[in-house]
């Protein structure tokens, strides 16, 4: 068993990936990053590698095509108002 | 579980494994290889008009209105896609249990697991509930379930199959492929499926009227067969002694086998889940609750609703990889986690293409252990994520790979053999596969 992620830091990384958390959930986090982190600490050992990229961008003019549907874009949220989505404020 | 399951736990209905989140019935639109057969298809994949659950509650009622490519391509093809199959919530899991509807119960023994994230493919299949499935396939998702359950799973090289449709998970990981009883069957799916799409700017020409099934011929006269120490040593008695009589089947039809060393693979599990879960907390910063998925309401700022709707949504499983990946790409900890599995990645692909140099193949069994009694690994996240440990590799270096049947250990319970290929070499997988599948 690995120490324990500091409870704080897992509620720092929940905020930034906009996520609640229980404070049950918080706990059982803090115990289980411990070891996984510590298994991640493998990486340390592997050495740098100049790799060459398998993929590069390719280019093509824009051409317009049909999308989706007003209707059929807007069928699966939860809210919506006058042909729009309906969000929470933004501030 | 039937259609109009709600998330919970299996019910004993018509899906007694349940394999199934939703039934359909989608006809063929043309004659074509896969006239008269029916195809399940995992629950990841976009079907227009039938719900696509992904298996969480976040989409519980999602209604894609646009179907995947695969699946235009299935019943181009003749097929029935008969229904939407169970699985690891986002594919976030090596077991199937990570469902919000549920696990899906292995067909060889109730008690345990089907291997996973595509267990309810590979269940339907070996069941007899459908004659082919769809699976995709990030860290082991098709081979795992396929070696669990004793069937025959092919993970395609990255770009050869459009993951137009498919809800991404990681996208520089994951390629949907087929799960069949045979690898004949399965290599005339992947013919169906495999091919470019304008749609999915990642997929190779390769794919284009390429022929998969007639390598099954079982013919390995001449073929070298590469193994790795490393990927052997760490398996259990009875899956190795199937791994060894499989190879011994081999060398009798005049295969030679050979010792191959990739160095690099005990980095594998620790790179393969910093990049997953990493590309996962970037691609799952869509669920937001406003324009599909549950609404987190209106009380506060958008940030205080979309944690809410996420925090309604999602299960354990994908809030831990959500915020280790956030965490290892945040600042501070970019370089130390996520570039040195950049690292690990590309010291991985040269060990592969060493090995190339002196093997057609690279075999190892597909899975360390059989399948796992129901609930061994569901409070121990990391005992899971080290099963991975055979066929991360191959999602890592952007191989072709098959699991293949290789009979039962002690307990009757079924063991896969993977052999991975070359990039683009899904004929050689092929060829060696069915030369184990004759041999049995």
């Amino acid at each position: 068993m690995s120490p324990a992620v500091d409870p704080d830091e897992v509620r720092h990384v929940a905020a930034l990936a906009r996520l609640d958390l229980s404070d049950d959930e918080v706990a059982v986090f803090a115990e289980q990053f411990g070891d996984i982190l510590a298994a991640f600490e493998t990486l340390d050992a592997v050495p740098e590698v100049a790799a060459e990229p398998e993929r590069v961008n390719v280019m093509r003019p824009d051409e317009p095509v049909e999308g989706l549907d007003h209707d059929a874009a807007l069928a699966n949220a939860p809210a919506t108002e006058d042909g729009y989505f309906k969000g929470p404020p933004v501030s | 579980m039937s259609a109009d399951a709600e998330p919970g736990g299996p019910e004993a209905d018509d899906d007694p494994l349940n394999a199934f989140v939703t039934r359909t019935r989608l006809e063929p639109v043309a004659e074509g290889p896969l006239s008269g057969l029916t195809v399940a298809v995992k629950d990841n994949i976009s079907t227009a008009g039938v719900r696509t659950t992904c298996a969480s509650r976040m989409l519980a009622d999602y209604v894609p209105p646009y179907d995947a490519t695969v699946v235009e391509r299935l019943r181009a093809a003749g097929a029935t896609v008969v229904g939407k199959t169970n699985m690891d919530e986002f594919g976030m899991g090596t077991t199937t249990e990570t469902s919000a509807f549920g696990p899906t119960l292995n067909p060889v023994d109730g008690t345990r697991v089907a291997g996973g994230s595509s267990g309810g493919s590979a269940a339907a299949v070996a069941s007899g509930e459908a004659d082919l499935a769809l699976g995709s396939d990030t860290g082991g998702s098709i081979r795992c379930p396929a070696a669990f359950c004793g069937v025959v799973g092919i993970k395609p090289t990255y770009g050869l199959v459009s993951r137009y449709g498919l809800v991404a998970y990681a996208n520089s990981l994951e390629q949907i492929g087929p799960i069949a009883p045979t690898v004949e069957a399965a290599a005339g799916l992947l013919e169906v499926i495999a091919g470019p799409d304008p749609r999915d700017g990642t997929t190779t020409d390769a794919g284009e009227d390429a022929s998969y099934a007639d390598a099954a011929d079982g013919d390995v006269d001449g073929l070298t067969v590469g193994v790795p120490a490393e990927l052997v040593e760490g398996v259990t008695d009875g899956v190795r002694e199937r791994f060894d009589a499989a190879l011994e089947g081999l060398e009798a039809a005049g295969a030679t086998v050979t010792e191959v060393s990739l160095p690099a693979v005990e980095h594998a599990v620790a790179a393969y889940y910093v990049i997953a879960m990493a590309e996962a907390s970037s691609n799952l910063a869509r669920y937001d609750g406003v324009r599909y998925g549950i609404g987190g309401g209106f009380d506060g700022n958008w940030n205080a609703a979309f944690a809410r709707s996420r925090e309604a949504g999602f299960g354990e499983e994908v809030k831990r990889r959500i915020l280790l990946g956030t965490y290892a790409l945040s600042a501070g900890y970019h370089d130390r986690y996520y570039a040195k599995a950049q690292d690990a990645r590309a010291w991985l692909t040269q060990n592969f293409d060493a090995a190339f140099e002196v093997a057609d193949v690279v075999a190892s069994p597909t899975m360390p252990t059989t399948a796992f009694p129901l609930g061994e690994t569901l409070d121990d996240p990391l005992q899971m994520y080290l099963a991975d440990a055979n066929t991360v590799p191959v999602n890592l270096a952007n191989l072709p790979a098959i699991s293949v049947p290789a009979g039962t250990d002690g307990d009757g319970l079924p063991v896969g053999v993977q052999f991975v290929g070359p990039s683009l070499g899904e004929r050689s997988v092929v060829r060696v596969g069915s030369a184990v599948e004759a041999a049995r």
